[in-house]
């Protein structure tokens, strides 16, 4: 293996980066979800449950996609630009759904509590949390697929929708879907003390655990036409068998940490599962960011840039860090629906 | 439309939108630590209340202005990808700071709002201000990336292309300073005139009303200092300009030629054709003094400049001349309202004062348009200026108007309904119902 170079280390802060917005925003998302899937006798009740927990923190949570965007702009200033031009429409749909998402939230928190507005705001919140990781997926999946050459021929659809609509980039988007929805659901089985409610949330962490399991295979699959290097990576690599063992692993102990009421094991190693398999993405196309002619070291900003962002990341985590410590001891406490009055 | 023209127009909507919510960001801690402060010191519980509600308004307005952001970040490669891929090496170093600076806030913030009951009456307070500190610091960091974009330095040009990148001196561009003291006290003056125009309108109708007086104090406190200093900040900002650049300041002036012992032009429309303005007023050796301080300076005129290379003169004048009335507008009634309250006369009893208080309301964020459409259309035809033009810089991608009407209807329906929610949230004075849900939503929103 070639030597690691700055470039490198930065295009894995950018992976880690991405991977903690699939997990912390994956969850937000997937919470949506659940709120326009609730259903049963204590529908009204799930909803509470999935809006207090997104309640404190979920302003937060797109700093990580903020953060792989700039890290994307500054440092691989080309695979920015190239993804901004051909991934156009997906990218800018989503934003739609990032912004609808994020407003009707909020407007559902300060608005009137009326049923009638209520439900309508929650309407936008939960439509939005479906197509918008539908197009995450998507885009990701243009990005694996090797698609995206721009070498600025052919007609308009070929050019910026044929990259990104195809069935292997869908499946992406439904992965997504479902991987966000899986990890909410798993992550909800804690904010409640109901034990009816938690059993709710534990069965639908269990038939989507399963549903992940056949979406991944669906992946697999359609890549071996159109994504190669997904397929090469996945099968063909060193890494590829321990890969595989541990994400079985993870993905078995969930099933069977919920299926035992363990929601705390259940929790940390749904986050390790879907951890697993997003890696599976970058480190299949490595060296390339963007396939087939964009790689790291090609891409990369000059080093004096490269230098500097990571003594930013350095002493931002050292402001960060400390304050999201006291941020978590602040909020260290009992299930949200246990707590009482005046918070 | 053409392609060019909707990117411009989607990207000057979207600041334009976002602005406003980034002000209120920086503006609005402000008010609700000093609120704080004053009801543990004095034990005022209208100060808790109204700390309470400037903290839902701070949170309903970072909410939006965090996903007016999100977009703006993406919106940077969608519109501009040739721009991001020569400058992003360079301004990406402001930007990841302020992505840091963002964070915090939303840290500090979350303890804020959820944290009355659960940390020290001392720590909340220092919450509070981590939040403004961290609020000031964000939009500190993106001026400065604008600034970049007006004056750009950190780096060599050769053959069209950026070498020898020097990040931090590219942060340390001439316009730096300049552009983040103007912005950062025209955050504070527009919030706290936008709060006590609000507040002095509603004691205009109910002059008892002790709810409004204390609102109309505290947002003062913060309004009245900046809008006094900004004046000052405009003149530093001014002769920043007519250095660096100086066909910028001739499109505000509307200044077409070359010569010494300029005098200012006040209003007036530009002839641009015939290179002359009509119907304004002019003071001898304004301009002179006011760019160089010195009567006799000579000015650089637009006709110095290749015709391809002037902004529009007509719009940038205007939106110059804007600016410059609201704000002296504000920084007047600053001194009267100074000249009150050193006299202990009671600002209330004063209907005149109250009306003029009331007016100012839309002016400190009307300025702030004004004055951006200033900085940004003063600056084209470059997007990076002197380096890179914005017509180079913009995306090969054709129908670009689609996303532009999108967008636009988006913003429309966003700005609406948070009108609409600050106006139930925070402005009208509260009924005793509503007490319990200030303290707790989530309790009412059960029973």
């Amino acid at each position: 293996m070639a030597e690691v170079g700055l470039s490198d280390i930065l295009a894995a802060v950018l992976a880690f980066s991405l991977n903690a917005y699939v997990l912390f925003g994956g969850a937000d998302f997937g919470g949506g979800v659940w709120d326009l899937l609730a259903s049963g006798p204590r529908q009204r009740r799930q909803r509470d449950v999935i809006a207090h927990a997104l309640g404190p923190i979920w302003e937060a949570n797109h700093v990580w996609l903020i953060l792989a965007i700039v890290i994307t702009f500054t440092c691989f200033p080309a695979v920015y630009a190239r993804l901004g031009t051909l991934l156009h429409i997906p990218l800018s749909l989503m934003l739609v759904g990032i912004v609808l998402r994020g407003s009707a939230f909020t407007f559902r928190t300060y608005d009137s509590q009326h049923d009638a507005t209520q439900r309508r705001w929650g309407r936008i919140f939960a439509s939005a949390s479906v197509f918008t990781p539908v197009l995450l997926g998507v885009s990701i999946g243009a990005v694996a697929s090797g698609r995206l050459a721009g070498n600025g021929t052919g007609t308009f659809v070929q050019q910026y929708v044929e990259p990104w609509f195809t069935p292997f980039g869908l499946s992406v988007g439904l992965l997504a879907l479902v991987l966000f929805a899986f990890l909410a659901a798993v992550f909800l089985t804690l904010e409640t003390s109901d034990r009816q409610l938690c059993d709710d949330f534990r069965w639908r962490a269990l038939v989507t655990g399963v549903a992940v399991f056949f979406v991944s295979w669906l992946v697999l699959v359609l890549s071996r036409r159109e994504a190669p290097l997904v397929t090469e990576g996945l099968l063909g690599s060193r890494w590829a068998i321990p890969l595989h063992v541990a994400t079985a692993a993870s993905a078995i102990g969930v099933l069977a940490a919920l299926w035992y009421r363990r929601f705390r094991l259940a929790r940390v190693g749904a986050g390790l599962q879907v951890s697993l398999i997003f890696w599976g993405w970058p480190l299949a196309q490595y060296p390339f960011l963007v396939p087939p002619d964009l790689t790291v070291e090609h891409a990369a900003a000059p080093d004096t840039t490269l230098k500097l962002v990571l003594i930013i990341l350095g002493v931002g985590a050292i402001v960060l860090l400390p304050s999201l410590w006291y941020l978590f001891q602040v909020f260290k406490s009992a299930p949200a629906d246990q707590e009482t009055g005046h918070a | 439309m053409p392609d060019l023209l909707a990117a411009r127009s989607q990207m000057a909507m979207s600041l334009a939108f976002h602005i406003i919510f980034a002000v209120v960001g920086i503006g609005m801690p402000v008010l609700m630590v000093i609120a704080e402060r004053r009801w543990q010191k004095t034990g005022d519980s209208i100060c808790l209340d109204l700390a309470k509600r400037w903290a839902k308004g701070t949170a309903i307005l970072f909410a939006v202005g965090a996903v007016s952001g999100t977009v703006l970040s993406f919106e940077l490669g969608l519109l501009w990808p040739k721009f991001m891929l020569m400058a992003g090496p360079i301004i990406g170093m402001p930007f990841s700071l302020e992505g840091f600076a963002f964070f915090t806030e939303a840290i500090f913030l979350g303890i804020y709002l959820y944290g009355w009951d659960r940390i020290s009456p001392r720590a909340h307070l220092w919450a509070g201000v981590a939040v403004a500190v961290s609020g000031a610091a964000s939009g500190v960091f993106v001026v400065i990336a604008n600034a970049w974009m007006n004056s750009p330095t950190g780096f060599d040009l050769v053959d069209g292309h950026i070498v020898n990148i020097d990040p931090i001196a590219g942060m340390m561009n001439p316009m730096a300073f300049q552009q983040t003291l103007h912005m950062t006290l025209a955050s504070y003056a527009a919030t706290g005139f936008a709060v006590a125009g609000i507040h002095a309108l509603l004691l205009l109708i109910d002059r008892t009303n002790a709810f409004h007086r204390r609102a109309l104090s505290i947002s003062l406190m913060l309004g009245a200092p900046a809008a006094v200093l900004q004046p000052v900040s405009g003149d530093i900002s001014a002769r920043s300009v007519a250095r660096t650049q100086p066909a910028k300041l001739a499109a505000m002036e509307a200044h077409f030629e070359t010569a010494a012992s300029v005098p200012l032009t006040i209003g007036g429309w530009p002839d641009v054709e015939r290179g002359e303005t009509r119907y304004a007023i002019k003071i001898p050796y304004g301009l002179s003094l006011l760019a160089f301080h010195d009567p006799h300076a000579v000015v650089k005129g637009l006709n110095e400049f290749p015709r391809e290379d002037w902004p529009h003169v007509p719009i940038v004048h205007t939106a110059f001349q804007i600016m410059v009335a609201l704000g002296s507008y504000l920084a007047l009634l600053s001194l009267w309202i100074g000249a009150m309250a050193i006299r202990r006369r009671d600002l209330v009893s004063n209907r005149l004062l109250l009306g003029a208080i009331a007016l100012s309301a839309p002016m400190g964020f009307i300025a702030i348009e004004a004055g951006w459409t200033v900085t940004e259309v003063g600056r084209q035809p470059w997007i990076i200026y002197g380096v890179l033009r914005t017509a180079d810089a913009v995306t090969p991608m054709p129908g670009l108007v689609i996303p532009f009407i999108l967008s636009t209807l988006l913003y429309c329906f966003l700005g609406v309904i948070v009108a609409w929610l600050l106006y139930r949230q925070i402005i009208r004075s509260p009924k005793p119902t509503e007490w319990t849900r200030v303290y707790s939503p989530r309790e009412v929103a059960r029973g």
